[in-house]
Parts: C-alpha cells; structure tokens; sequence
C-alpha cells in the first residue's frame, strides 16, 4: 500500500477504489458498507415497537489526532453515539465523512479508522455509509472526519432541554475535565506529564442500564427522566446554563459534589482554569424528578461508567435562567456562561 | 496576578528541576531558587520556582487558626510580630 | 493537593469569619490590590460572607488591565509583521486594543502563540532560528524576574532572535499613586502576596510609615485572605498601622533576593505608562543597555497611530478603586466578556469581569 494520502485518493478512480477496499472495508466492512452503493438502505430494527427516529451529526477536528485515551476516530463515533443516546435512543448506524490532508501518512489513517472500528463495536453500533476526499496539503490540520447517526427512541421516552422542572435532580456520571485536560497536557508551550486520560467513551450503554433501572423502579417510570445531556465543548458549567435558559428554571449545584479527579484539579490550578468549564467526552447529565434520583444514581453507580456518579445540584423555580454554585465555603455565587474558550492564565 | 501553585521537589539537575503537583508533573526552573533541594515544596509561577515553601510556618498557621479562641491565638495571627 | 487543600478548609473559614464579624464595629474599605485577590474572593463567595461593615475594592495589580492601549497596539503592530512569532501569556489573548486584539490578529494571519512560561517562548526560538521570536513581557514583580532568568538563558545560549517587549511594571509605586491621588477611603491594603514572596515585606513599610495605612501580606487562598482581612480589621478598630505578614510559609521580609538580584541586573526602571493611573515615575522595566539586543522595541519599531480608547470606557477609574463595575455605565449593557471594551472585562482577574462572571446576590435580587 502507498506511504501517505495523495490527491488521486480522492479522485474516485483506482486509488480511491484501493482506499476504501484495503482500508475502509478492511475494517469498518459489513454487509451494507460493503455494497458501496450510493446511499445505505436501512430497515432499522424496533420499528414495530413505535417510537421515533433520532438523527444527529458532528464533525471532529481536534488536534492532535492521537491522545491519551483516544484519537479523532474513537471521538467521532463515541460524540455522535453519545448525542444520540442523550435523546434517549439506541444508536445503530452511522455514517462517516473523511476530509484528508495530502501527505497524511497512511499508517495513521489506518490507526484512526481501526480504532473507529474497535469503538463501533464495542457501542453496538454499525458504519454503513462513508466518503472520502483529498484536500491539498495544508487546507485540513491532517484529517477531519464528520459522522452522522440515526437510533430510534423507544415509545414513552421524552426528553428535552426545555422538559426540566423544578424540584428535578441533577445527576452527573462521573469525574469533569478529564478530556480537556488531557488535550491541554499535549499542547505546545503547555506540556505537562500527567496520569490523566480522556474519558473519551460511548455512553449507550449507562443510558440502557438507567433506563431500565427507572422502568423497573417502584414509583418511577420513563416519565420521571427529563433530560439528559453530555458536557462536551464548554463544560458542565455551560449545559447547566443552557439548561435553565431553556426550561426557564434556576439550577443549584454543590461545588463540593462534583467529582474532580486530582490531577484535573492540579492541571486546572496549574493553568488557572476551572474544570466546570473544560470538556468532557464520557460523561453525561441527568436532569430528574426526586422519586427517580435514588433508583438512576444506584443504576449508574452499579455500571462500569457510572462508578463515580453523584448528585450535584437541583432545579428550582427561583433565580429562573441563573446557574448558582455553591462554594466549598458555603457561599454562593453566579456559575455563569463563558464568552468564548477559557484560556490558560498566569495573573 | 501571579497565579502560583505549591509543588514538590521530586529531582533537581543543575538550574532544572521536576515538580509534582497533585500527581501533575513539569519540569521548571530553579533558577531563582538555586538552593532548593528534593522534598522541599515550592511555589510555582510560570514555569519557575519563585519561592521555597516554609512548611514549619505553614504548620504553624494552621494551628493558630484551629485554635482561633479569644486571646493568645488572635495575637499571633493578626499582628507583625507573629510571636505567641 | 497540599498547601492548597488546607487553606481552603471551611471550618477554619467560618472561624475567621466570625472572627471578622465579632471584631468589626466601624467601616473599613480595604482595597485588595491584586486581581489574584479579586478572582479568588469572587471565586469562593467571600464578599458575601463578610460584614456588611467590611466593604472590598479593586485595585491596579492586574497588569493586563492597567497596560495602556499604545503599549498593546504596539505588541499586535509587531505581531503582524512578517517572520515574527509574537510569544505570549493567554491573559493577554483577547484584550482590544485600538483596532482587533492579539487574537484577532492572530485570524488575519499573524502568528501568535499562548506560553505558560518565557521558557517556552525560548523553546520556540530554538527550534525556528529562522524566525523572530518576540516574548510580550506582562506581570508585576512576581512575573519579571522569571523573564530576566529566561534572558539570561538565552544570553548563556548564544540564541539570536530572541526578544522581549518589557511592559512589566512595578507595584510600590502603583499603590503610591494610587494613595496620593487620595480619591478613595482607604482603611487598609490587602497585599500582593506572590509579588511579596519575591520583593519582601519589608518593601511595603512605607505603607505604615509614610501613609499611616495598615498592610496585611495574603495568599490567595480562602484562608489566606480572610486572614489579611481579620488583621486589617484588627488595625482599623484600634487605629493602628502595620504591616502584617499574613502569608509567612511564602513571604519573608527580604524576600528572594536571587530574584531580585536577577530582575535587577537585566532590567532598569523608567517611567510607564498605566491605564488609570497615567504616567507614573519609576515604575516600569526596561532592558538594560546590555541587554539592548533582546529588546523588541528597539529591534521592532513600529507606528502606532494614535490609540484610541473607546470614549466611555472607565476600565481607569476602576483600576484606581474609584468605581465599582457595576456603575460603570457600559457595564453589562454594551461591555460584557463576549464583547469586551477595555481590558478589565477580559483579564479573568479584572474586577468587571469578575462582578459580571461570579454575579452579586444582591444583584439578583
């Protein structure tokens, strides 16, 4: 096989055609990819059942493409399963779009479309549709990909950014900034070496695991279960503040619940950020009526990426649109939305 | 200004040294504190030792604002003198 | 993480707390000088835990909010030139300056680059000995001595092109102008303690001697600073003038003398240019003669224009303590950290960016 990615691999003729066969297929291949037909005819399954098709995309162009705990590959399939299993539905197909850099070497690309393989299956779910294309040498940062996917949301299911109450808990899965840290370590002028690891993972099955807690719960069902959603760009702090805007409700959270691995911390301190405000690519929020708290919590809790779960804060009918934190002190203050990135600091 | 965090003094080598915070580790420069020696902790400001850390008065403060009662304590902790 | 942790312990807070409320009879208003100060009592509420009797201002020690406009216009004019890699702390990143900020620089082309530490901008200039690698030199006396050991370095190294556009400043003569201009009540001054660590306690007995104002040296902890405000009351309720080392694991009174010694050999003081508080003698760092190889000003003159600071922009007034953000009549309706103004709306420890991101209670009603 070739050394890098050339023009003529996103031509459409032989090289294309070598491309998609010896790598693509090699190891996203399954029946419908296979076919290589213009569009992947699906008869997603559950139909029967009812319930609604959910459909998102997202494209990913972190760099660097390889990082502790993940890669670009690994984090486009996990953010688009991820998106849809926030809506409540179960993921199945997804498609995804390559955008490559000329001189990309192919090593890496291989590296990158092995791990997206790896991650499909391990989410349950299956590539069937995909396009590739060529930009010259420095038009892309090396290579971006966008995915789409579609699941469908079991009947009975509703959730929303604007279905929050107050009274609801706030549930949130496990330890905040992992991911963005992890990115920050690897950046130039900011290295440092550290334990940490983007949490970088595919949430559908914590979400089948705490769904089924609530269905099975004496006085809880589906209807307790209002919202949920993953802190990626912005962090935490920036979904709560969607949240209340939306819903029109005012949210507390409790600074010292909130899970903070200690190297998070000490990088944040390190650089001057807050880790309320850094992203995270494995974990979610629950936004939930009181008799649903305990039964999701202990779901969570019992599955393997929910160990560090806890309850951080609740929704209430004052302050609406406001987000307000409770300090480690006891004190409370404004947990408001950023103007743009947080940036590292030294004053 | 001057965001500077408290680290340990895990090696030196010559004018460089590793620090460890919170299980975050960076090599800085002890240029400004050249008699630094491993265990002892540092405040760290961009990239740099600005300061060793005197854990003798750090652990005596502490205990001066646990024992926070009328009196001898509020002394210690609140006047230039700082002798109980 | 130690040193850290236990001077956040919330017990211990609330004991000093009730120290304060206990103690404080008559108003002070202390100023907290440092903007270290202002984010961290923002950060973890503290305004509100205090009396009512105990009222808190902003002051200069933000070196983003008090570079002046021309001094900023400067360092994007040279950003924007080509060959150059402008070397830079994030603070500085989105700060505007009379057309576009660094980072609006940075979109039209220009090449600039966040650094945690000069050392890296040092890297950065090893590893392209093609290209001009400027460091923009902000920070008060905490931040300059760890440029003038990267100088040196870079000295011991032989490495050329290498520069440094100096805008440190100093803080002594910040607190002079601020207290002779006499505009605001002060009772006290929380003192910089990160700076204190590298000049001394001693440097602030002038406070006390000359000003008959209390002084209280604080970390940037929780504990840390109440701890300064307690003694700052203390003084106040029994008239009294000192300077209190509240942060005695970092500050001792002659400081780091190494430090010191190295901001000294590299560096001379001039006269500098601070928002809000003018022209002021003595109290910023230039390059000396022998270091006038390094220097981006005299390598790098560039035009300017006129700067031209937006007409109702009163970043001065608050950086002085003479206003508070909210009275500032841009303040949130035309000025917000999306769309900042003037600097002390952008730097993370100016005080309107603080008031707008952690929000007031009584704000809300």
């Amino acid at each position: 096989m070739d050394e890098t990615i050339l023009l003529a691999h996103g031509s459409g003729g032989q090289m294309s055609h070598g491309l998609i066969e010896g790598l693509f297929l090699k190891y996203l291949g399954n029946p419908i990819l296979a076919a290589l037909d213009d569009a992947a005819v699906v008869d997603p399954p559950g139909a029967s059942g009812g319930g609604r098709l959910a459909f998102t995309t997202d494209s990913y162009v972190i760099s660097p493409i390889f990082f502790p705990g993940g890669d670009i590959g690994k984090l486009a399939v996990c953010g688009t399963v991820n998106d849809l299993a926030m809506s409540g539905a179960t993921p199945i197909y997804l498609s995804a779009g390559f955008i490559l850099e000329e001189g990309l070497p192919l090593a890496e690309l291989e590296r990158v479309v092995a791990s997206m393989a790896e991650t499909a299956r391990a989410a349950g779910v299956s590539i069937v549709a995909g396009d590739t294309k060529v930009v010259e040498h420095g038009k892309a940062d090396r290579l971006f990909i966008n995915t789409a996917g579609i699941g469908r949301v079991p009947a009975g299911l509703e959730l929303g950014n604007d279905r929050v109450r107050p009274g609801d808990l706030i549930l949130l899965s496990g330890t905040v900034g992992d991911h963005g840290m992890t990115i920050m370590s690897q950046r130039e002028g900011l290295r440092f070496s550290s334990p940490l690891q983007s949490d970088c993972a595919p949430l559908n099955g914590l979400v089948t695991a705490m769904l089924a807690a609530l269905l099975a719960a004496d006085d809880a069902g589906w209807g307790a279960l209002h919202c949920m959603r993953d802190p990626t760009r912005g962090g935490v702090a920036t979904v709560l503040n969607e949240i209340a805007a939306r819903s029109g409700v005012g949210i507390e959270v409790e600074e010292a619940a909130i899970p903070v691995r200690e190297a998070v911390r000490a990088a944040c301190e390190l650089l001057g950020l807050d880790p309320l405000y850094v992203a995270n690519e494995g974990k979610l929020l629950a936004f939930v009526s009181p008799e649903g708290a305990e039964p999701l919590l202990a779901a969570m809790r019992a599955h393997a990426d929910g160990r560090e779960a806890a309850i951080i804060g609740r929704v209430t009918a004052e302050h609406a649109g406001r987000v307000a934190l409770r300090t480690v002190l006891g004190a409370r203050r404004v947990l408001s939305m950023l103007a743009g990135e947080q940036l590292p600091r030294i004053c | 200004m001057c965001l500077a965090v408290p680290g340990l003094i895990k090696w030196v080598d010559g004018m460089a040294a590793q620090v460890e915070i919170g299980g975050v580790e960076r090599t800085i420069s002890v240029a400004l504190t050249p008699d630094v020696r491993v265990g002892d902790y540092v405040l760290v400001h961009t990239g740099f030792a600005i300061g060793v850390i005197d854990e003798q008065e750090a652990l005596e403060t502490l205990r001066l604002l646990s024992e926070l009662l009328e009196g001898s304590a509020e002394e210690c902790l609140f006047s230039s003198t700082g002798e109980p | 993480m130690r040193y850290l942790d236990e001077f956040r312990d919330p017990q211990l807070a609330r004991r000093l707390l009730d120290h304060i409320w206990a103690r404080s009879t008559r108003r002070v208003c202390l100023m907290e000088f440092c903007g270290g100060h202002t984010h961290a009592i923002f950060r973890h509420g503290l305004r509100q835990m205090l009396p009512p009797t105990v009222e808190l201002r902003s002051g200069p020690g933000c070196p983003v909010c008090v570079t002046a406009d021309r001094d900023l216009d400067r360092a994007i004019a040279i950003a924007r030139l080509p060959n150059v890699i402008l070397t830079t702390f994030g603070d500085m990143l989105k700060v505007p300056g009379s057309s576009g900020s660094l980072q609006e620089a940075r979109a039209e082309g220009a090449d600039v680059r966040i650094v945690y530490s000069t050392l890296d901008a040092l890297q950065i200039a090893r590893e392209h000995p093609d290209r001009d690698v400027v460091f923009l030199g902000i920070g008060f006396e905490t931040t300059a001595p760890t440029v003038a050991a990267a100088l040196l370095q870079a000295e011991a190294e032989g490495i050329r092109r290498f520069y440094v556009l100096s805008l440190h400043k100093l803080t002594p003569p910040a607190m002079r102008a601020i207290l002779d201009s006499g505009q605001v009540g002060l009772g006290g001054i929380i003192g910089p303690g990160h700076v204190t660590t590298v000049v001394g306690s001693a440097a602030w007995e002038f406070l006390p001697r000359e000003y008959h104002m209390p002084c209280a040296v604080a970390g940037f902890e929780p504990l840390d600073i109440l701890r300064a405000v307690a003694a700052l009351v203390e003084m106040a309720e029994e008239g009294r003038a000192e300077v209190v080392n509240a942060y005695s694991r970092s500050v001792r009174p002659q400081g780091n003398p190494v430090a010191l010694a190295m901001m000294e050999r590299v560096f001379a003081v001039d006269r500098a240019d601070w928002r809000g508080l003018g022209s002021v003698p003595q109290s910023g760092l230039t390059l000396r003669p022998a270091y006038a190889r390094f220097d981006a000003a005299l390598a790098f003159p560039v035009e300017t224009g006129p700067s031209r600071p937006h007409p109702g922009c009163r970043c001065g007034d608050v950086v002085r303590g003479v206003l508070d953000p909210p009275d500032c009549p841009l303040f949130r309706r035309v000025c917000t950290p999306a769309r900042p103004v003037g600097p002390c709306m952008v730097s993370a420890e100016g005080a309107c960016a603080a008031w707008y991101t952690y929000g007031q209670d009584d704000e809300d009603g």
